[in-house]
């Protein structure tokens, strides 16, 4: 592993980076005035984000596909939500239906 | 602060919990790999209070454990935190309070409070979700990574626990709601295709900045006009029988 102090700073400067992502939004919206189309189309941005978040995250590792396990997981917890089951069975299910895949092999 | 408390009811709460228990568990498995690798056991914790956000944390900390530049491990930290920079965008003005708290809120957008903000009706409830699970969120996600430190080598599979799949599947049924309606849906369809086309060569955290191009497609000329929104909503419903969840699964 790389010397501890440069690990230190480039978490230092990670936090303060991502800090001010999070500040700088609120802080552009406070300035400006944004007609109800816009705060329309802002809110559509972020749950676009979401769904690709779900997206990447449910079917990649690195650059490749995660393998079967994950996203039968995260598909059985989308199911049950659209059921409207209540949602710590949603996540418990996802988790359950990819550990249980797992162990029968299917990655 | 008390006020939070009044203003939410059961159901949220309970709803709240769940997420933040689910991301405490996220947190075990992160407390746990750290270690594993190497790094010392106030490492992940320090980082899961400083960060706060628990992808790029994974990334920065699997990027040096296999012997990665501290450098690249940040920036790529950054690109995925990026998003942040428009969760703050879509976040109502009001919801982070002014005066000194204003930081603290600052600190506390994520995924999960942003999310729970933007599908409460109207603002005292938005900015009791977003503390409510922002509050719970600097909780658990150190708290579980510090509880995943001391278990270390007892916990380190923890892909056999499925733990990988909770993150989306939590995301995936809090944007529920908002994915019933048909123009929200398609756009968040279009930007999943475009982050899956994008992953294999693209630097993570890239292919969901380039989803917001899907935006785009609500710009087109003729779907924006207010009037005709009724009959237009109820077409594209009618054309779009579609469940939400068939992303996952394609």
């Amino acid at each position: 592993m790389t010397s501890r102090p440069t690990v230190m700073v480039a978490l230092l400067v990670l936090s303060a980076g991502t800090f001010a992502f999070r500040f700088a939004g609120p802080a552009l919206r406070a300035r400006f005035a944004f007609p109800k189309r816009a705060e329309d189309l802002l809110s559509t941005a972020a749950i676009v984000l979401l769904a690709s978040l779900v997206a990447t995250t449910g079917l990649t590792t690195g650059h490749g596909f995660s393998g079967f396990a994950r996203p039968a997981g995260v598909l059985v917890g989308g199911v049950l939500a659209v059921r409207r089951t209540p949602f710590p069975v949603v996540v418990i299910a996802a988790a359950a239906t990819t550990a249980i895949l797992r162990l029968l092999h299917v990655s | 602060m008390r006020s939070i408390w009044r203003t939410l009811d059961p159901g949220l709460v309970r709803g709240i919990a769940l997420v933040c228990l689910s991301v405490g568990a996220i947190g075990v498995s992160y407390g746990a790999i750290t270690v594993t690798k190497g790094f010392p056991l106030w490492f992940p914790v320090l980082s899961a209070l400083l960060v706060l956000a628990a992808s790029s944390e994974f990334l920065f900390v699997g990027i040096i454990a296999a012997g990665g530049n501290p450098i690249a491990a940040m920036l790529v930290g950054l690109l995925v935190n990026a998003r942040h920079l428009p969760y703050g965008l879509a976040l109502p003005p009001g919801v982070l309070q002014p005066g000194w708290r204003r930081f603290l809120a600052t600190h506390l957008m994520n995924d999960e409070s942003v999310v729970l903000a933007l599908a409460e009706p109207d603002l005292p409830r938005q900015r009791a979700a977003y503390w409510a699970c922002g509050l719970g969120m600097l909780v658990c996600w150190p708290g579980g990574a510090l509880v995943g430190a001391l278990a270390g080598n007892l916990v380190h599979n923890t892909d056999a626990l499925g733990l990988d799949a909770m993150f989306p599947a939590v995301i995936l049924a809090l944007i529920l709601p908002a994915l019933k309606d048909p123009r929200t849906r398609n756009t968040a369809l279009a930007g999943c295709a475009i982050a899956l086309v994008s992953a294999p060569f693209t630097p993570s955290g890239l292919p969901e900045l380039l989803a917001l191009c899907a935006v785009a497609l609500q710009l087109r000329p003729g779907r924006n006009a207010r009037g005709s929104r009724g009959t237009r909503d109820a077409r594209d419903a009618q054309q779009d029988h579609t469940p939400s969840p068939e992303e996952v699964g394609s």
